[in-house]
């Protein structure tokens, strides 16, 4: 549901960013979106959609790269890659682990044509 | 274009998006037939449109909402308030245990002032209950929000502030404020308030696994109170079991067991939150809440 929030905040930067370089629409947007993010992808796409019409967003390509979940193991002492929060170590089995990526929530970038 | 799946316009006659699972967008457990959404692999990426310019953005999704968390933290600050963001499903005993706590920090630490501010959809239901206390309380409807943002509780900061100044009270003493966010344990997770710590409540009532169904906000709280403990008896929950897999998603959740109805356990949380230091920042919090490892300013900004 928090989705449909992080889609206004998303065409808020978008709108500065067409303010500040004076674009009208944009054909591509890249966004961000970490596995341990706490955001859905398929929901923050259907939010986009939503909010699409009559914005410079309308009919854009939606790129959501999803990098991957790190953490550092403390008993390993090595970083390791998890899918979700409560996956354990996939060396050690345990649960010491400190989230170091796939925390990202971003816009990346865009291609606009209109200036 | 389908902006759900980006598949070409050619495809959309008479597509519903019930066509997900041939796009891979979900992942079907074939033995149960359970649906992962979420699991797909990245998109694939849409080769160029050689006649558009590019813009690197590089920018946080929740930067504008942090920014505004900053400045509430640096505003808390400056007059000397603890702010909690306490987080819970609908019907944890959020408010009871808000109305409980001023009650018995009345007779325990009367020299302390708090203040809530209390988030729901609709109805001031919450705050009256509060206000019953004797303590200030200001309700923030949130309509069809999920959770609260820090601009919400900026406002509502500065309607109690306001309120206080009219009324002559003295204001750089050490307070506590509670946040009361929106009864939903997914959503509010993301959004920093500016608080110095999440606490995320749950009760007896609810499900031992919550802490693994609902994995971000525990590993977003710094504290864990688990309510409700005089239905223990009656009821399938396994404390042990309960604190166990709240430790997997946040090794170093605090946990505190009490019944706000009885007045058991509540000592405890009082010692917890009178310990609390109106320069107990998030910073200092982040070294015991370690899911959020660098890469992840934007929680707790």
């Amino acid at each position: 549901m928090h989705e449909a929030s992080l889609a206004g905040g998303i065409l808020q930067l978008v709108e500065d960013a067409a303010r500040r370089e004076g674009f009208q629409r944009v054909t591509q947007l890249r966004l961000e979106a970490g596995q341990l993010a706490g955001v859905e992808p398929r929901a923050l796409r259907f939010a986009l959609e939503a909010l699409a019409p009559g914005t410079c967003l309308h009919g854009c390509t939606l790129l959501i790269d999803e990098p991957p979940g790190q953490a550092w193991c403390l008993p390993c002492g090595a970083s390791v890659q998890i899918n979700q929060r409560g996956d354990a170590c996939p060396h050690c089995g345990g649960w010491q682990l400190q989230a170091t990526g796939g925390t990202e929530l971003r816009v990346v970038d865009l291609i606009v044509d209109g200036d | 274009m389908c902006v759900v799946c980006g598949c070409g316009d050619e495809q959309a006659a008479g597509h519903g998006h019930a066509h997900d699972e041939a796009h891979g967008h979900v992942q079907i457990d074939p033995l149960k037939g359970d649906l992962h959404f979420g699991a797909g692999a990245a998109r694939v990426s849409v080769p160029g449109l050689s006649q558009g310019r590019a813009i690197q953005l590089e920018a946080d999704i929740l930067g504008q909402n942090n920014r505004v968390a900053r400045r509430n933290r640096a505003h808390f600050l400056a007059h000397g308030v603890t702010a909690l963001n306490l987080v819970s499903s609908p019907g944890s005993g959020k408010t009871t245990l808000l109305c409980a706590t001023i009650r018995a920090l009345q007779q325990r630490a009367p020299q302390l002032p708090v203040a809530v501010i209390e988030g729901d959809q609709q109805t001031s239901f919450d705050a009256d209950r509060i206000r019953a206390t004797g303590a200030p309380a200001v309700q923030v409807n949130t309509g069809r929000g999920c959770h609260l943002d820090a601009p919400m509780v900026a406002e509502a900061f500065h309607q109690l502030h306001q309120h206080d100044h009219n009324h002559g009270a003295a204001h750089d003493a050490h307070s506590l404020l509670f946040i009361e966010n929106v009864g939903n344990l997914v959503c509010p997770a993301l959004w920093d308030l500016g608080e110095a710590a999440k606490v995320a409540i749950l009760s007896v009532t609810e499900g031992e696994d919550k802490p693994l169904k609902y994995p971000d906000m525990f590993a977003a709280a710094t504290l864990m109170v688990l309510n409700k403990t005089d239905l223990l008896p009656h009821v399938q929950f396994d404390v042990a079991r309960c604190i166990a897999l709240a430790r997997r998603v946040n090794p170093a959740i605090q946990v505190l067991q009490l019944s706000a109805t009885t007045g058991e356990g509540l000592d405890a949380w009082l010692d917890w939150l009178l310990a609390l230091q109106p320069d107990d920042l998030p910073g200092g919090l982040a070294a015991t809440a370690p899911m959020h490892g660098p890469g992840c300013g934007h929680h707790h900004g």
